[in-house]
């Protein structure tokens, strides 16, 4: 009899209610005779905040003693344990988050969305490194970085490209930060954290792709040293520049330079800069013809890169939930076994109205148009800016390393055979 | 030519430095007053404290993931998207909501012609709710957390027939806390949110008094 009536009510049940309804209490709270005590819900807690202060303390003492390894001991023993240390740590300890590479996302979306409370321990991660390339170089990418040290572990045989490749390569991270940029603040996605290859590894734990992505590089990585570094990773272009400015960076010699050619080969990452002299000089004529062709170049090509990427604002902001939504509204398409999408069913429960949905969504796009002319632009001045670099031959004296590219690893220095206690003597 | 060369390099360090000192006064300076809070820094001595949602400032609050069970439409993207398997969202019992129903619509499935614990009859497909009797007509109903996948079908169940005592959560013990969650930016319905690490869960309901927050 129990039974049925609690069928019946059941069946009452499904016919008037469809909607979740949570805090209704459609079955009172029983009375319990047997003395039955109710369990709690057990709610374990996040790791301690503190601790964050922790990553921001470990982050701070490696710059220190990595710069203080690398501009005063130059020594490379000491920059490898470091930098083991760091991919203990910011790699397997902390698995990859709370970085400085996806911290470009996150103050980028600090900047664009004002509810947006960015945690201090990410605009410090953000910040720190910045601070210490310019006044020691790229000692960021040295030793601290744990993408970097993964990667340094398994340079085993790395192979010259040339500096044609290199600098057609070195184009990507420009366009990869320009995309991480406008999709973070625009609220879409964190490409550079859904991208990230090498936190499978650091997790035990990722989608097949991932894993894939973080493999290949690897096994990249032992031909063309720090792949990613060089030719992916959007922070190195923040720190590339920053370092270009640096007050003190690495040098090769401890003196002068006596041009034995000894250090030539030993940089994994083509990053030493090789003397020029140029035997005939170029006459005044040519490089004014060359400046004035840079400075229409560069314009005009920022130009086209706007207006090109403005047409690619559409299929840019396709990813966005909102813009997807209002297409879905729009062409209604069905998920498996579903009448519907699930995005169209949580719009109908929502209670909103389809005006709102496409006013959002064409909010998103006009924020991607503008977007999308700013990154055109800014493509089209990298490319511009590579071109001039190329027709401008630098003259050069020294076996330096290029303070952008260096990654202050200290490989070269063991190369020279100068040492300072003899000049001084 | 060397000295205009240290000046020009002086003078751009200088405004870089500048500039990343600028932003990070600003948003320290927003992250710190509580972003939308135009009242202060105290939040002893707000009135508002009751209904504000705003983290409470603190210079090195950190935030987490969670799941609003009030948008959550239980399509099961949980058990798929999360970049930890099995999943970090997993089901929840507010065993202060539970009305410990014999016909538990969580974890019976509705065409169920008798009930028992027969793994034919049970709605989840790792028979990870345990049903234990209490008294005379009341069922305690328990989630192995380690079994469950956080599908959600046995949180729709309890919502459509019960009390829904079931929500999802983000179990903060298994969370990694991604920068982005990769199962937010799958949500249909924008259910996912961060929140301030002080206040980690967003249980409905009657679990809302502050005495059953963060028993561990």
């Amino acid at each position: 009899m129990k039974k049925t009536l609690a069928l019946v009510f059941l069946v009452f049940l499904f016919t008037i209610q469809f909607m979740n309804s949570y805090g209704i209490q459609r079955f009172p709270k029983p009375e319990f005779e047997s003395g039955y005590v109710q369990p709690e819900t057990l709610l374990p807690n996040p790791r301690a905040e503190v601790l964050a202060i922790l990553d921001i303390a470990v982050l701070i003492i490696s710059l220190s003693v990595v710069s203080w390894l690398v501009i005063k001991k130059r020594n490379r023993n000491g920059v490898f344990w470091m930098s083991l240390f760091a991919l203990a740590y910011f790699g397997f300890y902390r698995e990859g988050c709370v970085c400085a590479i996806g911290s470009i996302q996150n103050v980028t979306l600090a900047i664009f969305d004002k509810s947006y409370l960015i945690p201090i321990s990410a605009i410090i991660f953000f910040v720190a490194p910045l601070v210490y390339t310019l006044f020691f170089g790229r000692t960021f990418c040295a030793a601290v970085c744990p993408f970097g040290a993964m990667q340094d572990l398994v340079a085993f045989s790395p192979q010259k490209l040339g500096s044609r490749l290199n600098a057609v390569l070195g184009v990507i991270p420009y366009i990869y930060l320009g995309l991480a940029v406008i999709y973070a603040a625009t609220g879409t996605d964190f490409i550079i954290c859904r991208y990230d290859p090498f936190v499978g590894i650091w997790r035990f734990n990722a989608s097949f792709g991932i894993f894939v992505f973080g493999g290949i590089l690897l096994v990249i990585g032992i031909f063309i040293a720090r792949p990613y570094c060089r030719f992916l990773c959007p922070y190195g272009v923040l720190l590339n520049w920053a370092s270009r400015f640096s007050r003190k960076h690495i040098t090769i010699t401890p003196a002068e330079c006596i041009q034995c050619r000894l250090c030539e080969n030993s940089c994994p990452y083509d990053a030493i800069d090789i003397p020029v002299t140029t035997k005939n000089p170029e006459s005044k004529g040519t490089m004014a013809r060359k400046l004035i062709f840079i400075t229409f170049l560069i314009p005009v090509l920022m130009l086209a890169g706007g207006w090109v990427g403005s047409k690619l604002n559409e299929p840019l902001a396709s990813a966005n939930a909102k813009v997807r939504l209002a297409k879905q509204i729009l062409n209604p398409v069905t998920e498996k076994n579903q009448a519907e999408t699930f995005e169209i069913q949580a719009f109908k429960s929502a209670g909103k109205q389809q005006r709102q949905a496409f006013a959002e969504a064409s909010e998103v796009l006009h924020k991607f148009y503008i977007g999308s002319w700013i990154l055109g632009g800014f493509i089209g001045l990298v490319f511009g800016s590579l071109i001039a670099g190329r027709m401008i031959t630098k003259h050069q004296t020294d076996y330096t390393p290029n303070k952008g590219t260096c990654f202050s690893c200290v490989r070269c220095v063991d190369y020279c055979p100068v040492k300072l206690p003899l000049i001084t003597k | 030519m060397q000295n205009r060369r240290d000046f020009l390099n002086l003078l751009c360090r200088g405004t870089i430095l500048t500039g990343l000192a600028a932003t990070t006064g600003v948003l320290a300076y927003r992250s710190v007053k509580g972003g939308n809070c135009d009242l202060g820094t105290s939040c002893n001595n707000c009135k508002k404290s009751e209904s504000c949602d705003l983290p409470e400032a603190a210079l090195f609050r950190q935030t987490v993931w969670q799941l609003d069970p009030t948008k959550c439409i239980q399509c099961g993207r949980c058990a798929e998207n999360c970049v930890m398997s099995p999943s970090a969202v997993k089901v929840t019992h507010v065993y202060a909501m539970c009305g410990y129903c014999d016909l538990c619509g969580g974890y019976l499935k509705p065409d169920t012609k008798n009930i028992s614990t027969a793994a034919e009859n049970q709605l989840c497909p790792t028979s990870a709710i345990k049903r234990k009797f209490v008294e005379d007509p009341f069922y305690q109903y328990t989630i192995d957390e380690p079994l469950c996948i956080g599908c959600a079908k046995c949180v729709k169940g309890c919502g459509a027939f019960g009390n829904g005592s079931l929500q999802l959560q983000i179990r903060h013990d298994r969370c990694v806390n991604c920068n982005e969650c990769s199962i937010a930016r799958n949500c249909p319905s924008d259910a996912f949110k961060r929140v301030p690490a002080n206040k980690p869960y967003l249980l409905q309901g009657i679990e809302a008094k502050p005495e059953e927050k963060n028993k561990v």
